[in-house]
């Protein structure tokens, strides 16, 4: 009577969930949070369940604890996890090593981190099956070479020999599904498997992962917190918000009539109408057929690349990553001084290297990144990070500095009270923000944003890009906008490049570069671009011109 | 083998005979540097100027130092290490055994403490941060913090005297068996284990927690990997490279640092013989010593360099 627990049909069964960590904060005694409050959900054998959120809302935490697993110093501390109808919680280290890698896979974010770099890939998909002992090497290699096929992974007798360097990030995704599918589980945990990956490769992937769920009866908990990508494999959608949970359907339910006002905010779409300005008569930066490349010149990454920047607007830069986009910005800086080409500014031409710029011109560039903790000091206060460029380009100190300082967070929307503050004290999109402020603070004529909003919830992003755009208005400032994501490439530029493999393959204002007719490779960008619509993937896999370089 | 790793350790190879050239000219210009007049040395306070002057001539001791730094480097080279002015032996000849016997103590020594360091190690790492783990820790940190004459004479004191298990001094000779040679030499060979042992666990402990971070340890837990084969499977060979950098560095203190620990326990071997000729002020002798001192150093750090290339999948196996 062990099973009077179960529902028949039903695969795992989580009720009233309950996960707390320890934290430390620095200069306080460690305190108990809970990350998840008795959240509940059943999920049935071979459906799919996405789970959705911003990052926080504890999505990966829940998928986690189908395996019994908690990162770091999380503990499940309530409620059951019933799994084929026991309580997996109660079967104490031993009971969770017997399932985890034989009834439940999980596929990582980034396979690229989670392949060990020493082993060969074959050794690595099947090792949960010999470890379990559900088939032997060779057949468990069959099965693998099988799966291989099925997603659609290129020579798939002899990609298990190869180490994860030598393979792209795409494919190592797919070795990674084949990999939970190998001990043929009966619930894998997708956890923001197409994140990490370019939008021209994350279709591949996902219409891969989408067939390989669909041909092997396999459940799926999919983790993501983006809507447009779970609405094309899910039967169901639950969206999570700071630990609990705010609404549960099905997909068309869930994307076409939300019932909680949360979720509704993440379902509409946030597009910041900006309108275009004309280019004016004469760009104060342009990049003339600038040539550069790695490695002493042997491998050419920016080939005869031109465009240019007028004062107060915004060139984005568009493209896959290993396009260019990043170098061109690193050529413009003088951190990769070009082999051929110039970049001139206000009329002269700027020194090709960082040494021999003057200070001058190195206050007129600034930079923003895409990580913002990695990009600050962290034993600096938000004041001296932002103090630092007046002090050096204006030699402000004392009083003077401070109240340019105040009025900068002022600008960027946050208070004197972060003045004193750590930049681990702050969220991602603060911290971003004061690094748009370091680098307003020298009152440059172009700032060079870097996929500055990449690495943030979508609606903290949006957020970000309006303050951008207000900034612009205000202090004059032009933008040279790197992203892979072309919903932020409307909503803030003025002229658009689109790069392919060092080189500009598309140029002009947005809105002829964003009208038809099309080249292969933008068409291939633009129709990759997952859409809130049901059935949107099989649409756009039939629709494509070329196939994309991820692959 | 492909030929970027090939490159490589040519590289490596070239860069150490570059700098063991360098050494010796280091060692040669400090022996130059020394006070002291080898012909006076050699003939004492009562030599007569002219007797001075022609052993002087007869030595090339009147030749520029450039032109006796490569008389002395062409000699090494072909296996000339001069002779000892204190006893007017081959420097060669005495050195050959003494080496060998050097290399034998560190070899057991080695073969002791470097398995039990990482094994040590690999515990420490399976039960972090719990008693087990601070035990290890704590004992190791103890057995290096103390000198090694300490432990030398405690070894003995216990072992020798009171147990009477192990001979005090290891007295070794040409043709002793096996096992006698064995037994003379386990207590400066423990001595020395306990000395190396916890530089070498503790860095294996630190560069394997170091890689415990890695999102791969994760997969590897949850595909229902045991703790110890988690550690010992998928974080172990990619924490290899700072490892073997810290066993290589260990073993050359088995060779070139034994000085203290041969004294102590009157074995034959190299430190010994360096010690005593320093005190004689017999320079052929300090330049020959220092010169396979530097060798051996430069040699294991190459080893280690390479090994430390050859232990990364992306050099051996390029795109």
């Amino acid at each position: 009577m062990a099973d009077s627990k179960a529902k028949p049909g039903v695969l795992l069964d989580i009720r009233n969930l309950r996960i707390e960590a320890t934290v430390y904060p620095p200069g306080e005694p460690p305190k108990t949070i809970t990350l998840v409050h008795d959240v509940s959900l059943t999920l049935e054998k071979g459906k799919v369940l996405g789970l959705i959120g911003e990052s926080g809302a504890g999505k990966s935490t829940i998928g986690l604890s189908s395996m019994g697993y908690g990162r770091g110093g999380v503990r499940i501390t309530g409620g059951e996890v019933i799994l084929n109808g026991r309580d997996i919680l109660k079967g104490g280290k031993e009971g969770f090593r017997k399932l985890r890698g034989r009834e439940v896979c999980y596929v990582a974010q980034s396979a690229a981190a989670a392949f060990n770099p020493a082993h060969r890939l074959m050794d690595q998909v099947v090792e949960a099956t010999l470890l379990h002992g559900t088939a032997t090497r060779a057949e468990a290699e069959k099965r693998a070479v099988a799966l291989f096929k099925k997603l659609s992974l290129p020579n798939p007798e002899t990609i298990g020999e190869r180490f994860p360097h030598q393979v792209s990030g795409g494919q190592l995704q797919r070795v990674m599904t084949a990999m939970a599918l190998c001990s043929e589980p009966d619930l894998i945990v997708f956890d923001e498997p197409t994140t990490a990956l370019d939008v021209t490769t994350q279709i591949d992937v996902l219409a891969a992962i989408k067939d390989a769920i669909r041909d092997t009866h396999v459940a799926a908990l999919y983790i993501t917190h983006d809507l447009a990508v779970v609405a094309q494999v899910s039967d169901e959608i639950m969206v999570l918000r700071h630990g609990r949970l705010v609404e549960w359907g099905g997909t068309r339910q869930i994307i076409k009539e939300p019932r909680q006002e949360y979720t509704n905010a993440l379902v509409s779409v946030h597009e910041i109408e900006h309108a275009e300005q004309k280019p004016g008569t004469t760009p104060f930066l342009s990049v003339k057929n600038v040539t550069a490349a790695y490695g002493g010149g042997h491998v050419k990454v920016l080939k005869n690349v031109s465009v240019d920047i007028y004062p107060g607007q915004t060139l984005a830069v568009v493209g896959e990553s290993g396009s260019g986009k990043s170098t061109l910005a690193r050529a413009i800086t003088g951190l990769l001084p070009p082999e051929q080409g110039t970049v001139t500014f206000d009329g002269r031409p700027l020194a090709n290297r960082l040494a021999d710029r003057p200070k001058e011109d190195l206050r007129q560039l600034q930079m923003i990144y895409q990580m913002a903790d990695v990009a600050m000091n962290p034993r600096q206060t938000v004041g001296t990070i932002i103090g630092r460029p007046l002090e050096f380009y204006f030699g402000m100190r004392g009083k003077q500095r401070d109240a340019r300082v105040a009025e900068l967070l002022d600008k960027i929307e946050m208070g004197k009270g972060f003045i004193d503050r750590y930049p681990a004290e702050l969220s991602g999109g603060q911290k971003q923000r004061v690094c748009i402020a370091r680098s307003l603070a020298a009152k440059p004529k172009l700032i060079i944003c870097d996929e500055v909003t990449s690495a943030l919830d979508p609606l903290v992003a949006h957020g970000i890009l309006e303050l951008l755009l207000e900034l612009q208005k205000e202090e004059n400032v032009a933008y040279l906008f790197i992203t892979h994501d072309l919903a932020t490439v409307k909503s803030i530029a003025d002229s658009i490049a689109v790069m392919y493999r060092g080189e500009v393959v598309r140029y002009g204002p947005k809105s002829k570069v964003l009208t038809p007719p099309f080249d292969a490779y933008t068409d291939l960008l633009l129709s990759s671009v997952p859409e809130m619509e049901i059935g949107w993937l099989e649409k756009a896999i039939k629709g494509r011109r070329m196939a994309s370089a991820g692959n | 083998m492909s030929s970027p790793i090939l490159k490589l350790i040519a590289q490596r190879i070239a860069l150490g005979i570059l700098l063991l050239l360098a050494v010796s000219v280091l060692i040669f210009a400090g022996t130059q540097i020394l006070p002291g007049d080898v012909a006076q040395a050699i003939l004492g306070q009562s030599a007569t100027p002219e007797s001075l002057a022609n052993l002087r001539e007869q030595l090339g001791l009147n030749d520029p130092a450039y032109i006796r730094y490569f008389r002395w480097l062409g000699g090494v080279l072909t296996g000339d290490l001069g002779t000892a002015m204190s006893s007017g032996q081959d420097i060669a000849t005495s050195i050959k055994g003494r080496l060998w016997n050097t290399l034998f103590l560190a070899f057991w020594a080695a073969i002791v403490a470097v398995p039990l360091a990482i094994i040590l190690g690999l515990i420490a790492v399976r039960y972090r941060n719990g008693w087990v783990d601070k035990l290890i820790s704590g004992l190791a940190l103890a057995s290096t913090s103390f000198p090694e004459f300490f432990i030398g004479y405690v070894l003995v004191y216990f072992f020798a005297v009171k147990w009477q298990i192990f001979p005090g001094i290891s007295t070794v000779y040409d043709g002793m068996p096996f096992g006698e040679r064995m037994q003379a030499i386990a207590l400066p060979a423990t001595a020395l284990t306990l000395v190396v042992l916890a530089h070498m666990m503790r860095m294996t402990r630190a560069a394997i927690l170091n890689v415990m971070q890695s999102a791969y340890v994760e997969t590897a837990e949850l595909k229902g990997l045991s703790a110890f084969n988690v550690i010992r499977k998928h974080a172990f060979p990619n924490a290899i490279a700072p490892i073997i950098n810290v066993v290589m560095l260990n073993l050359a203190y088995l060779i070139v640092g034994v000085v203290v620990v041969e004294v102590i326990f009157v074995y034959p071997g190299m430190g010994q013989y360096l010690v005593d000729h320093v005190t004689k002020r017999d320079v052929p002798v300090v330049q020959a010593v220092g010169l396979i001192f530097a060798a051996v150093y430069i040699g294991l750090n190459i080893i280690a360099d390479i090994a430390a290339i050859v232990a990364n999948p992306r050099l051996r196996h390029p795109k």
